[in-house]
């Protein structure tokens, strides 16, 4: 008897499976949500279409992000003749002349704490004013992935140059971002490789490279974390730009994942590419961002994520580590729009926030109230926790981040500051009239027909005690829908707990 | 094009027009005021079991910038501090002498109140506190204190202790949660986050600067949004769901939202026993000991006063320093007399700590820089008043900066086995000579 091979292709979403719900939800996942408009549009053009038009943000016009956005020499390392200054007053014990040097120092770190806040604010409002949403989530994915702080290595453009690193590969080669991440000063510093001598390898850089930017736990010796240190030695960076320490770096023979040789930082890195378990691990966390949190074990997987897992894995070898047939394979895969990934993701605060101004049309108001409240609700640009980046899913929320998750939306919807800012409101009016554009005239003052038509767009389906509160909200207005009856509902929905899904 | 085009973005901004809804929000009643919230709660004033460690509470108070050390417990005796503080050092003749057994220490003058809660047997003061190999930046001393490991990686202390302690209640009946509450009570941070010393894997801290803040201000926008929004985020699980789910974990997390929500503002609204000073860390107590009295179920308080990095100007006996000392031992006094009167006093231990101490010398600015070792004072009828552990020597220095006397774990270690009761090797990840701090 022939046995039902388990490597079947996944099924492909059929395009007339393709509707509003699924483009909605891609939109969400490969985006930041979308207006009904934009949501139409992809339903019309059917996912084929849909999807390459996300992934191919490279045709789509939007402007460059310069190097010269921000200054570049707030945090420069001091002059020589600074240096000869400060050695002298050190020397001679100049109180005075010391305490100006600190005095100075102070104010380069307030400086750049704020060109710090300056870059979170940019990147913000890029997020929310793309037209290439996926690029910047994907910098968002690769923030996470090579996680790095600004509150360890305190240099923001150091910070802004990574971001736009990041951007500049999002939708490009993973291998590539690994050759350049173990050259990028903020991540040099963040792992204390510039600290790390030819006797004295630092081994923080070799042991993260391993366990949380390519192969994950269990695929890699102590052994090779030892080894792959003496790589790095003589990886470090002057000023902004890297600098390979020749007179630092261990150059003698090497034994890392297998392979041997005088290897270097890119002979440690091709070892780990060429481990089938960087592309397992990679398409894990892909895959865990853009669709549902796996299981912690691999038997766990239903079946449908474990074929899409595998096909992804070998997309992914197949091209030698690009990202974009990896993420087609995903976006196009019939699971990707199944009941087990669609609605079962905690937006992260990033997307809730950009998410709500991009699809609810409203004002993007303050950024640095916005960007507090990121902050509050445990997502802070430029600061991830640790190494590890953001855990995401159900971490994301508890009783106080709840609160701020809704008021956000109530600021958002009604330019109502909270408290702690001046209490004058925001004069931006919310118009949400262009949300219905999706329904007909007729409809548009129907109670009923509006409620589903904003919870459908909104949380995808609702419970029934929700659409009976809702119904009865409006009732006791008179029944009258009005915009600013909309907006009330908007903001008794964007408070429900399903809001918080996509 | 479908997706966002920028420009249409810019001109979304500066739509201008006047708000409707939101201008009602000044004549609606307080939050507080209303009653019809159909929510069980426990009742006010619940009688607590003196003596029995799950009716015990912790409250940390945290000095944030660096406490310098020298200048709050002061070694008066010694010529090297006068010599290496020429400009801002406490006289002989204003520092509060304490006890015949504390021979050439005293405390700072702003430090009076505090100095009658020592006589009052409620004040106990470790001397040098610090941690091997000490570290001087902020962030990173803050997050050595915070994890109790020198590193400064991985979750918090006293998240480690709910995670241990099954979400901070003690083991037996008493510890139980009230039927009333869905979930155990967390640990509760005054200020803006919580901080990372309580975040641990079982149970999330509730943090808030007012409690106008912990709740939705959506409402504010008209009143009749109220209703409905009960409805949606108190609903619970419908039968029949999946508890498993997201959407039922959400919807959980929203019942909790609201009853904490209720709970917390309802216990701050009422008026505190005794007259609390106007500063903002007296507030916070005042919040703190209007929870207690309330008989919420929370077993960690967390506060933090900040401005204690006095690099400049920082003053003697008068001046910046001076202020924030009073602030602090204003607050505290108070904090223990509302308890006194709310006859909790004896289940409340305050610990107080700052991330690091100041250099020995001043510097050219009238201030003092980062240092290392500072005293801890842990406050209390619980505890055995007086100076603890020895004071560090104003000689044998290492590199201008004090050594460490007594490892801030010790502190921890005795305050989770002698008054939380709790097993504090699992939690500290180590074995921590306990000292004798509190009572038997």
């Amino acid at each position: 008897m022939q046995q039902t091979s388990t490597r079947s292709p996944t099924s492909q979403v059929r395009p007339e499976a393709f509707g509003y719900d699924q483009a909605r939800h891609l939109l969400w996942r490969a985006g930041f949500g979308g207006t009904p408009e934009q949501v139409q549009t992809l339903v019309s053009w059917g996912p084929t279409k849909a999807v390459d038009y996300l992934l191919d943000a490279e045709k789509v016009d939007f402007r460059e992000a310069r190097a010269d956005e921000f200054n570049s020499s707030i945090m420069r390392p001091p002059t020589m003749e600074e240096q000869a200054a400060i050695r002298r007053a050190r020397q001679t014990q100049d109180e005075n002349a010391l305490a100006q040097v600190r005095l100075e120092q102070q104010r380069r770190q307030r400086d750049d704490r704020r060109q710090a806040r300056e870059v979170q604010r940019w990147w913000l409002a890029r997020m929310i004013e793309t037209p290439r949403p996926l690029e910047e989530k994907m910098t968002l994915f690769w923030h996470g992935h090579f996680a790095t702080s600004y509150r360890t290595i305190e240099d923001s453009y150091h910070m802004f140059q990574q971001n736009r690193m990041f951007r500049a590969h999002a939708l490009g080669n993973y291998g590539d971002l690994m050759f350049r991440i173990i050259r990028d000063p903020a991540m040099l510093a963040y792992l204390d490789n510039n600290d790390s001598r030819r006797d004295r390898p630092n081994e923080n850089l070799a042991r993260e490279l391993m366990e949380l930017f390519s192969l994950g736990v269990g695929n890699y010796t102590e052994r090779d974390i030892k080894e792959g240190a003496r790589a790095l030695t003589g990886y470090t960076f002057r000023d902004d730009e890297f600098y390979f320490d020749q007179g630092n770096h261990d150059t003698g023979a090497k034994q890392i994942l297998g392979v041997s040789g005088n290897l270097d930082g890119d002979g440690f890195v091709r070892a780990i590419l060429a481990r089938p378990a960087c592309s397992r691990f990679m398409c894990r966390k892909l895959y865990a961002f853009f669709a549902a949190e796996p299981p912690d074990s691999d038997r766990e997987l239903t079946r449908d994520a474990s074929g899409v897992l595998r096909e992804m894995a070998s997309d992914m070898l197949r091209s030698r580590y690009a990202v974009k047939p990896v993420l087609r394979r995903l976006f196009l895969s019939e699971h990707f729009y199944s009941p087990e990934v669609m609605g079962q993701h905690i937006k992260s605060p990033t997307e809730l926030v950009v998410g709500a101004v991009r699809s609810l049309l409203t004002p993007a108001r303050d950024l640095s109230i916005l960007l507090d409240a990121m902050d509050l609700m445990g997502q802070s640009l430029l600061f991830p926790p640790s190494v590890a980046g953001w855990a995401g899913g159900r971490a994301w929320i508890n009783t106080s981040t709840l609160f701020v998750r809704q008021n956000i939306l109530a600021y958002l919807l009604t330019g109502k500051r909270p408290q702690g800012y001046d209490p004058l409101a925001d004069e931006q009016k919310y118009d949400p009239a262009p949300l219905l554009s999706g329904l007909d005239e007729s409809a548009r003052t129907d109670p009923s027909r509006v409620i589903d038509y904003l919870l459908r767009f909104t949380v995808g389906s609702a419970p029934t005690h929700a659409r009976a509160t809702l119904e009865q909200f409006v009732a006791s207005h008179g029944g009258r829908v009005s915009n600013d009856m909309i907006t009330g509902l908007l903001l008794i929905i964007t408070a429900m707990p399903e809001y918080q899904l996509t | 094009m479908p997706l966002p085009d920028p420009a249409a973005f810019t001109r979304r901004q500066f739509l201008h027009s006047g708000l409707v809804m939101a201008s009602a929000a000044a004549t609606l009643p307080a939050f507080l005021q209303r009653s019809a919230f159909g929510l069980p709660m426990p009742a006010l004033g619940m009688s607590s079991i003196p003596g029995v460690p799950e009716d015990h509470i912790l409250v940390v108070l945290q000095l944030s910038g660096g406490n310098d050390g020298l200048n709050t417990v002061v070694p008066f005796g010694e010529d090297e501090y006068y010599r290496r503080r020429q400009g801002i050092a406490v006289t002989q003749q204003q520092a509060l002498r304490l006890d015949a057994r504390a021979n050439g220490i005293g405390l700072h003058p702003a430090l009076a109140p505090l100095k009658e809660m020592y006589d009052e047997g409620l004040a106990a003061i470790v001397q040098g506190v610090g941690y091997p190999n000490p570290n001087r930046s902020h962030f990173k001393s803050m997050d050595i204190w915070h994890t109790a490991d020198t590193s400064g990686t991985g979750d918090g202390w006293i998240g480690r202790y709910y995670d241990s302690q099954c979400c901070g209640f003690g083991k037996g009946e008493s510890g139980t949660p009230e039927q009333t509450q869905t979930n155990p009570q967390p640990g509760i941070a005054i200020g803006r986050t919580a901080p990372l010393a309580m975040q641990g894997r079982r149970l999330q801290p509730v943090a808030f600067e007012t409690p106008n803040l912990f709740r939705w201000t959506g409402q504010d926008v008209h009143e009749s949004l109220h209703e409905p929004y009960r409805a949606i985020t108190t609903a619970g699980v419908p039968d029949g769901a999946d508890a498993n789910s997201q959407a039922s974990f959400l919807m959980r997390t929203a019942l909790d939202a609201q009853v904490s929500s209720d709970l917390i503002r309802r216990a701050v609204a009422q008026r505190p026993l005794v007259q609390y000073p106007g500063s903002g860390l007296a507030r916070n107590l005042a919040m703190i000991a209007s929870m207690i009295r309330a008989g919420l179920k929370t077993r960690v308080y967390y506060c933090d006063l900040g401005g204690f990095d006095t690099h400049a100007g920082q003053g003697g006996a008068n001046g910046q320093h001076a202020n924030l000392l009073r602030t602090f031992a204003e607050a505290v006094r108070a904090f223990y007399a509302d308890l006194k009167a709310q006859e909790n006093d004896k289940r409340v231990m305050t610990m107080v700590f700052s991330e690091f101490g100041r250099r020995v010398g001043q510097n050219a600015s009238g201030g003092t820089d980062h240092g290392t070792a500072a005293p801890m004072f842990v406050l209390g009828p619980m505890v055995r008043a007086g100076l603890h552990g020895e004071h560090p020597s104003m000689r044998d220095l290492d590199d201008g900066d004090l050594k460490f006397r007594t490892d801030f774990r010790q502190v921890y270690a005795t305050v989770l086995e002698r008054w939380m009761g709790a097993p504090s090797k699992e939690i500290l990840e180590g074995t921590y000579r306990t000292l004798n701090l509190v009572r038997a």
